[in-house]
């Protein structure tokens, strides 16, 4: 019982770690992208269409990736190059990509998915309660950790790290010492459209391998908080992702032990009622919040020449 | 050869009115791109989406129908995006305006006045103004983002509909269908000029006008302005931003929410576990689109309801799906805000050979 919750616990957090980590990387350059849901569905289609044409899980995932990277490519060549509003932008992007996956995927309702296999390691994957926890997870499971791990690394211990962090905090002395603000942030925010496209992907080809219209149900909005409640730090993150995770799950798991009582939707509006009350608690400690929000979060650059 | 922007010395008025057009052709030149790769004749295609519905009396009639609401939730919405309080919940607000405003029809069915139909459109105002409170209320208090707690509420609305319409509010002679019972008489919005159109219509017009001279020659809009664009400035001169965050809030809530409610009670008589096609949201597009001005609000809204009843024609006429009605909603917006960067720059082609950034420095 315990091990079957534990298991999707990882599943529901996993798509929220991979999107949050991604757009955690666009607000350190200084980008808010609200378009994560938008980017998120439209990696969904993708990925089920492509694995479903072709038969091959992994192709799935790689045009997820590159679905969500031409979506961001939109939107950074709008907010970069047009210096259009971040917020009014990002907001364009989720009610794009809601529609062009909803075009796309009407020929894949009904359609019976696949879904990307477990990694079976001889030995670890069959101790008890550990192995089918920890070692038989699919593949973007384990990427998920691997990013987290790679973003926390690139961010405080490397020169590329310590020049996106100079441009999310002060876009006016990272353009005096020669560096390009906006080619940084538009590599960001391609960083942060293919995590998205990842997330999307394991939503439709593992977590329901299935296409239902609007089936990423707020996940993008819910990592962009995600990203706030981890005071933008990687490895809180995960904390947040798995505690969401959690939340989500309760649903299924109260359904399935009948327990009647409480309305299901009642049940079923818990992430998001988790989601405000978290803001909530991390937004009124100010101190948590300034030290870590990117100063020029949000804020457009116009290089003068 | 590359772009570069220029910045203008001042606000382009002309672009500010150009290019919501520009943006609409750039849109209807995407659309018969996707018409073309989706196998169909784009002349054909753009004919039906954008002109027949417009040659028709029924079509009019349901285009301006569909446009009632997306006017309403548009006009404020402008108000809250002009004194930047980014509220992208009036999804939500409409449906808990909805709720409000059908508890009485619902719970006292026998209530049958002249006074049921004033009583629950004001209800339906109240439910949407408190429900775009608590995103106000926590933005003043915990510093919260009003963003992500507005659009968190869309589904907790969604969900309250929901549990309602299957629970408690269902009618009790329905079949075990998960709807409400229909309303009374006295509880349906009347039609008017001949049962032509619904009187939410003549209402919403008279608060868009109402709402653009309120912004336009009143220190209230004033005030709307001036934070928005300069809050310190706006300080000084004694406006409150706290303050007006609830105004705003309020305001766009409560209009939502009557919209809520006369959608109900004017188009579906009952409640349904779905009221809304996704009003709040096409309004946002609907509100940029008309330059957060009342009476671009009431073209953009028209423009946006076409894509509904457009989306149907090239459904029923040439098989293609009506999701495209969503594409083309959200390629719009993206044309306008990229549309809108020729207000405040000038495009200029700089050539790489010639040194032409240096003279800009001397």
């Amino acid at each position: 019982m315990f091990e079957a919750v534990l298991l999707t616990v990882i599943t529901a957090a996993t798509p929220l770690l991979i999107a949050a980590v991604g757009e955690l990387v666009v607000e350190r350059s200084g980008v808010l992208n609200l378009g994560v849901e938008g980017m998120m569905i439209m990696g969904a289609v993708v990925g089920f269409a492509v694995a479903n044409q072709t038969g091959s899980g992994t192709l799935g995932v790689v045009a997820a990736v590159a679905a969500g990277m031409a979506m961001s490519a939109l939107f950074g060549f709008l907010v970069l190059f047009l210096v259009a509003n971040q917020v009014a932008t990002g907001l364009a992007l989720t009610i794009l990509g809601i529609g062009f996956s909803g075009l796309i995927g009407e020929a894949f309702i009904g359609v019976p998915g696949l879904r990307i296999p477990s990694l079976y390691i001889p030995g670890l994957s069959d101790i008890p309660f550990i192995g089918p926890v920890f070692f038989q997870q699919d593949a973007i499971v384990y990427l998920g950790f691997a990013l987290v791990a790679a973003v926390a690394y690139t961010l405080f211990r490397t020169r590329l790290g310590l020049v996106l962090r100079a441009v999310g905090d002060n876009h006016t002395s990272a353009h005096a010492l020669g560096y390009s603000v906006l080619k940084v942030r538009f590599l960001a925010v391609l960083f942060g459209g293919a995590c998205a496209g990842l997330a999307g992907a394991y939503m439709s080809l593992a977590y329901t391998p299935q296409w239902v219209e609007n089936m990423t149900a707020g996940r993008g909005w819910i990592a962009l908080a995600l990203v706030v409640f981890s005071s933008w730090l990687p490895l809180r993150v995960v904390a947040g992702a798995y505690l969401f995770g959690a939340v989500s799950v309760l649903n299924l798991h109260a359904q399935a032990h009948e327990m009647v009582n409480i309305p299901s939707q009642l049940l079923s509006s818990l992430p998001y009622l988790a989601t405000i009350l978290v803001l909530v608690l991390i937004s009124a400690n100010r101190r948590l919040t300034l030290v870590n929000t990117p100063a020029c979060l949000g804020k457009p650059f116009v290089p003068d020449r | 050869m590359r772009l570069e922007l220029v910045k203008r010395k001042e606000r382009s008025k002309t672009m500010a009115l150009l290019s919501p057009v520009i943006a609409i052709g750039l849109t209807a030149l995407a659309a018969a791109i996707i018409f073309a790769v989706s196998g169909h004749n784009p002349l054909v295609g753009l004919y039906k989406f954008f002109v027949e519905p417009l040659t028709q009396q029924w079509s009019l009639q349901a285009t301006i129908a569909k446009a009632t609401p997306l006017v309403l939730i548009g006009c404020g919405l402008a108000v809250c995006y002009l004194s930047n309080n980014w509220n992208i919940g009036a999804e939500g607000q409409f449906v808990v305006g909805a709720l409000f405003g059908s508890a009485l029809p619902v719970l006292f069915p026998e209530f049958e006045s002249g006074a049921t139909l004033p009583l629950m459109l004001i209800f339906g105002a109240v439910g949407g103004a408190l429900w775009a409170l608590i995103p106000a209320v926590l933005k003043n208090w915990f510093n919260t983002n009003e963003i992500l707690t507005s659009l968190m509420l869309v589904y907790v609305a969604s969900l309250i509909l929901d549990y309602l319409v299957r629970g408690p509010w269902r009618d009790p002679d329905g079949y075990n269908f998960p709807e409400s019972r229909l309303f009374s008489d006295a509880a349906i919005v009347p039609n008017v000029f001949g049962g032509t159109m619904s009187l939410s219509t003549p209402i919403t017009i008279v608060i868009a006008l109402i709402l653009a001279v309120v912004l336009a020659k009143t220190l209230k809009g004033f005030e709307i302005r001036v934070m928005g664009e300069s809050p310190r400035a706006g300080s000084f001169a004694g406006f409150s931003a706290k303050r007006l965050t609830l105004f705003a809030f309020a305001l766009a809530g409560g209009l939502a929410g009557l919209a809520g409610t006369m959608e109900v009670s004017g188009g579906l008589n009952q409640l349904l576990p779905t009221i809304s096609p996704g009003y709040g949201f096409t309004a946002i597009i609907v509100a940029f689109l008309g330059r957060l001005n009342p009476i671009g609000i009431i073209i953009a809204g028209f423009v946006l309801a076409l894509s509904y009843i457009g989306g149907e024609a090239v459904q029923s006429a040439m098989g293609v799906s009506n999701k495209i009605a969503s594409v083309i909603q959200g390629l719009l917006l993206f044309f306008v805000l990229a549309c809108d960067t020729l207000i405040l720059y000038r495009i200029r082609f700089v050539s790489h050979h010639a040194p032409a950034g240096e003279a800009s420095h001397v």
